[in-house]
């Protein structure tokens, strides 16, 4: 009814321009690169693998295969691991109340790190689907250990108090993984690339592997929207409107953990997402998680995307780590956030 | 008609009693008031009433001759019963006073459901019935002291629930906005929709509006009953450690403090 949604016009436009943009990322992620591609090709190519659809491209053997094999499937693998980052942060976000919460700050990517280091070292890379499993119990040991922290330690439970528990969690999370590594180091190569975060080029295996947890995570985070708007009165009188506090919030946290944990046993430690892009979207639409959350799907997805292909065009030929260029927009935007969370805007 | 019945009802926080053996009964446009002085466990038995703290003793809630052991109730159930407006709501910063009062809907929705029709219909009416309809759209965060209490009551009023607790409602309101919720808590439950227990500071006040008064010395009670009954010279200078003048107004009993030098 328009007199329910009456205010909501901004909200239209985002959601098209999201649309819009994610499209737009999806063609521009695989039409550049060392060999650019017309976009018109790109599209076409797709077209032509949806089943029951027969296209005649003409699109060359060598340009088709670097569509489909090289660039298609590094993009999607960096949509569906921005989307999941994004809509984690914004979910811890709202669970915690606190405008800091991120994946990379809370520990659960460094912990994320170390559960598929031991399996890789342990399992020595046989079975894939172990990986994000052991991914997913580090997270979680990791959330755990930061929330416990946060809580009890440092008094006052003020939003910085966290961050502070979940970089101490990340630093010796890391420093064991460190650890691991160095008595492994014919594995070296393989684990080290987490540390900076990077999306590999291995066909479609990476996106099948994660695809599963991703869409399931994203789907059940998405039903808790409108329990995170109730969560922002505070625990207890969301207890009081009839919101089962604790059990609401263990199905939200290992959701996100687990989703989280999913992209990091591909990409490794990509920062930041989860900061930047809720809190971009909480300027325009306000700070409604029944708005944030879907948005954060579609533009968190795309914001990866780019930032992929920042990092593969930047430097070219060199590559620089994913983690890296979202580090460098995400820590000044960091800052900003701890500003003004600091005099009360956001908290 | 529903009614709350607390019956010897005791909280420990952390090993010291708080609420001592306290029983109580409200029904439908009843008003009872919780007062004594600072630490006399008002605001905890009222948070034991919402299940916000551990207790021992019962609970129940009479409807049309049912009888429900309150403290049995899933989180949901007993919002359906029993609405709690903190003494401070939190205001979440960029929530719009109309997504606010609907999160009172919360206890009718399953967990992971989306209001109806219905939801924003009651949201609508409440808002109407609380005149915050001009502040639909605003943020809750930039309401003044006395449109928050009234935003938090609606809320409350959202939920539907027939018992609401109030936790010092008037506290942090100046004498125009102290009226203005009183008279409107007041309405709500001569017109029979609700049943209130309140905490409260304010001696004068607390005697003016609710029907029954309950004062609370160390968690215990002290004396129990009408206004008259209750705010007398000898009991408040006795619990509160206070010099005080009572004085019989045909608007109601007016307590005033004694300056030791005249």
């Amino acid at each position: 009814m328009a007199a329910h949604t009456g205010v909501r016009s901004p909200t239209r436009t985002m959601w098209l321009t999201g649309l819009l943009v994610l499209a737009f990322s999806l063609v521009l992620g695989v039409a550049i690169g060392a060999a650019n591609v017309a976009p018109s090709h790109v599209l076409l190519e797709i077209v032509s693998h949806i089943p029951g659809i027969r296209v005649n491209t003409q699109i060359p053997t060598s340009e088709s295969a670097i569509i489909w094999q090289l660039r298609l499937p590094r993009v999607v693998l960096a949509g569906l691991v921005g989307a999941m980052l994004a809509t984690s942060g914004c979910a811890y976000q709202g669970t915690f109340r606190n405008p800091l919460a991120d994946p990379y700050l809370l520990g659960v990517s460094a912990g994320a790190g170390l559960g598929a280091t031991l399996a890789i070292v342990i399992n020595s890379g046989h079975a894939h689907w172990v990986v994000p499993l052991a991914a997913f119990v580090g997270a979680m040991v990791a959330v755990l250990m930061t929330y416990s922290l946060g809580r009890s330690a440092l008094v006052g439970r003020s939003a910085t108090a966290l961050v502070l528990a979940g970089v101490a969690v990340a630093s010796m999370l890391t420093a064991v993984q460190t650890l691991v590594q160095q008595r492994n180091s014919d594995k070296i190569r393989e684990v080290y690339g987490w540390v900076l975060g990077r999306l590999s080029t291995s066909g479609w295996s990476d996106v099948t592997l994660i695809f599963p947890y991703v869409a399931f995570c994203l789907i059940v985070l998405l039903q808790y929207r409108r329990v995170l708007d109730v969560f922002s009165v505070g625990d207890e009188e969301a207890l009081t409107m009839g919101l089962p506090v604790k059990r609401a919030r263990a199905a939200i946290i290992i959701c996100a953990s687990l989703g989280t944990a999913a992209a990091v046993s591909v990409t490794g430690l990509i920062g930041f997402v989860g900061i930047i892009i809720p809190h971009t979207l909480r300027l325009v639409v306000g700070n409604s998680y029944r708005l944030l959350m879907p948005l954060s799907v579609m533009y968190g997805a795309a914001f990866v995307v780019l930032a992929d292909l920042a990092a593969r065009t930047a430097l070219a030929p060199q590559e620089i780590p994913i983690g890296v260029v979202t580090a460098l927009i995400g820590a000044p935007f960091f800052l900003f956030v701890l500003g003004s969370s600091r005099s009360g805007h956001l908290t | 008609m529903t009614s709350l019945t607390v019956s010897n009802l005791h909280v420990s926080l952390s090993g010291r009693k708080i609420v001592r053996d306290i029983s109580l009964e409200v029904s439908t446009g009843q008003w009872l008031c919780i007062i004594g002085p600072n630490g006399a466990g008002k605001s905890t038995l009222l948070r034991a009433i919402a299940g916000l703290v551990e207790s021992q003793g019962d609970i129940h809630i009479k409807h049309d001759d049912v009888d429900t052991n309150a403290k049995r109730l899933k989180e949901r159930d007993r919002a359906c019963w029993i609405a709690y407006v903190a003494q401070d709501p939190v205001m979440p910063a960029g929530m719009r006073v109309y997504d606010y009062v609907m999160l009172g809907r919360t206890a009718h929705l399953r967990l992971l459901a989306s209001e109806t029709d219905r939801d924003h219909d009651i949201t609508q009416m409440v808002l109407g019935e609380l005149d915050l309809v001009g502040l639909a759209k605003r943020d809750v965060a930039t309401l003044s002291g006395g449109e928050r209490q009234r935003a938090a009551i609606a809320r409350a009023l959202a939920q539907a629930s027939p018992m609401v607790l109030l936790d010092e409602p008037t506290t942090a309101l100046d004498i125009g906005y102290q009226q203005e919720v009183l008279e409107l808590i007041d309405q709500l439950r001569r017109d029979q929709r609700i049943a209130v227990i309140s905490t409260m500071h304010d001696l004068t006040v607390s005697g003016l509006y609710p029907d029954r008064l309950m004062l609370l010395s160390q968690g215990a009670v002290v004396a129990h009953g009408s206004a008259q009954q209750v705010l007398t010279e000898e009991l408040i200078s006795h619990t509160y450690g206070a010099r005080v003048r009572i004085i019989n107004d045909k608007e109601g009993i007016i307590v005033v403090p004694e300056r030791s030098t005249p």
